[in-house]
């Protein structure tokens, strides 16, 4: 009795400290969350949008890229459908970056997934995938980032709409740069070495001519798929442990 | 009028919502029937990166010469000093600096 009250106590101690280590851990992203958030809140305002409809969208949707398309397909009668549509083009990766999250919830229940999942933004989610390489990651950290992610992404955004006077063009300030910024500096974080070079280059170049070529969004997941197949169709050398080796094939 | 809005505004949000909350789940979900090791493996291993790259690379571009000046300052900042904010800093402030000089 004593003993198991001991481990659920350990536990709930160990659970407590990841929260707060995801937490932390992600402040630095927080601030960078904020600054892109206030270009949506003054686009928001622009569009009509009270605080209320930002803090439902923010609250229910809570992705970042989504939430500015859905901001800018913003007319009356609202165009439910294809809202919703483009919302499907655009998160498309949430399928890939919920399955790249499998291993690290291995052995959870069911309910814990379907509550843990929901904060998964894609800032939380490198930060996670980065620690995880380390053999650091939890779920207690992912959901603590969330946490973050969620709160200084709803007072950017907040801030955005209710200053929005004084940021009339936020692209003067190159606002509109800090999501590209943010997420250059995220995938740089992700970067795992020279074996990445060649599916990196194919996913850019899909990317840049899905851009050109197709409307809408489809070049995120096109771009990714592409690199991640061009991985998958390269030399299998042993597995990955003897690097060093495994190069002078190429 | 004002309920048919606020109607509306619910519907569509709440459809985003849902679209996005089930590709989060979906994705955890399936991906216990993926195979964790091989050829399929190396190329969920690439995904995240090559991801997030294609989703950038065409903002980047988009910005011309100096786009890609900023790009690559971002992603030498975030290399030498693991500061994602300052690099987000030095790519704005490039682009700040440019467009000021460009009127």
């Amino acid at each position: 009795m004593d003993t198991t009250k001991k481990g659920r106590q350990a536990r709930e101690n160990y659970v407590k400290s990841e929260f707060v280590r995801g937490a932390t851990a992600n402040l630095p992203m927080a601030a960078s969350v904020a600054a892109y958030g206030s270009v949506l809140g003054v686009l928001a305002a622009q569009k009509g949008l009270n605080w209320l409809d930002l803090m439902f969208m923010n609250s229910a949707v809570f992705a970042g890229s989504a939430q500015f398309v859905m901001v800018d397909m913003w007319t009356h009668p609202l165009p439910i459908v294809e809202m919703a549509l483009a919302v499907l083009v655009i998160n498309l990766r949430y399928l890939l970056i919920g399955a790249s999250l499998e291993p690290l919830f291995a052995g959870r229940t069911l309910w814990c997934k379907i509550f843990m999942m929901h904060l998964v933004a894609d800032e939380n989610w490198a930060i996670t995938m980065a620690e995880q390489r380390r053999g650091k990651a939890s779920v207690a950290f992912l959901f603590g980032g969330g946490v973050t992610i969620y709160l200084s992404w709803s007072c950017g955004t907040l801030a955005g709409m209710l200053g929005g006077g004084f940021i009339a063009h936020p692209e003067v300030f190159a606002l509109d740069f800090a999501f590209t910024a943010v997420f250059t500096a995220l995938a740089v974080g992700l970067w795992q070495g020279k074996k990445d070079l060649v599916p990196w280059l194919v996913a850019g170049g899909l990317a840049l001519l899905t851009h050109h070529y197709l409307p809408g969004k489809w070049y995120i997941v096109i771009g990714g798929l592409a690199g991640a197949l061009t991985a998958m169709l390269g030399p299998l050398n042993a597995p990955a442990v003897g690097e060093e080796g495994a190069n002078v094939s190429s | 009028m004002f309920p048919a809005n606020t109607k509306q505004l619910v519907l569509a949000i709440g459809l985003a919502a849902l679209v996005t909350y089930s590709l989060r789940l979906g994705g955890l979900l399936l991906a216990s029937r993926f195979p964790r090791a091989g050829r399929f493996r190396k190329g969920m291993d690439v995904l995240p990166g090559a991801m997030l790259f294609s989703l950038v690379l065409p903002s980047i571009v988009g910005e011309g010469f100096w786009g890609v000046v900023a790009g690559g300052l971002t992603a030498l900042t975030v290399l030498r000093t693991r500061n994602p904010l300052l690099a987000m800093l030095v790519g704005m402030l490039v682009i700040f600096a440019v467009r000021r000089m460009g009127r």
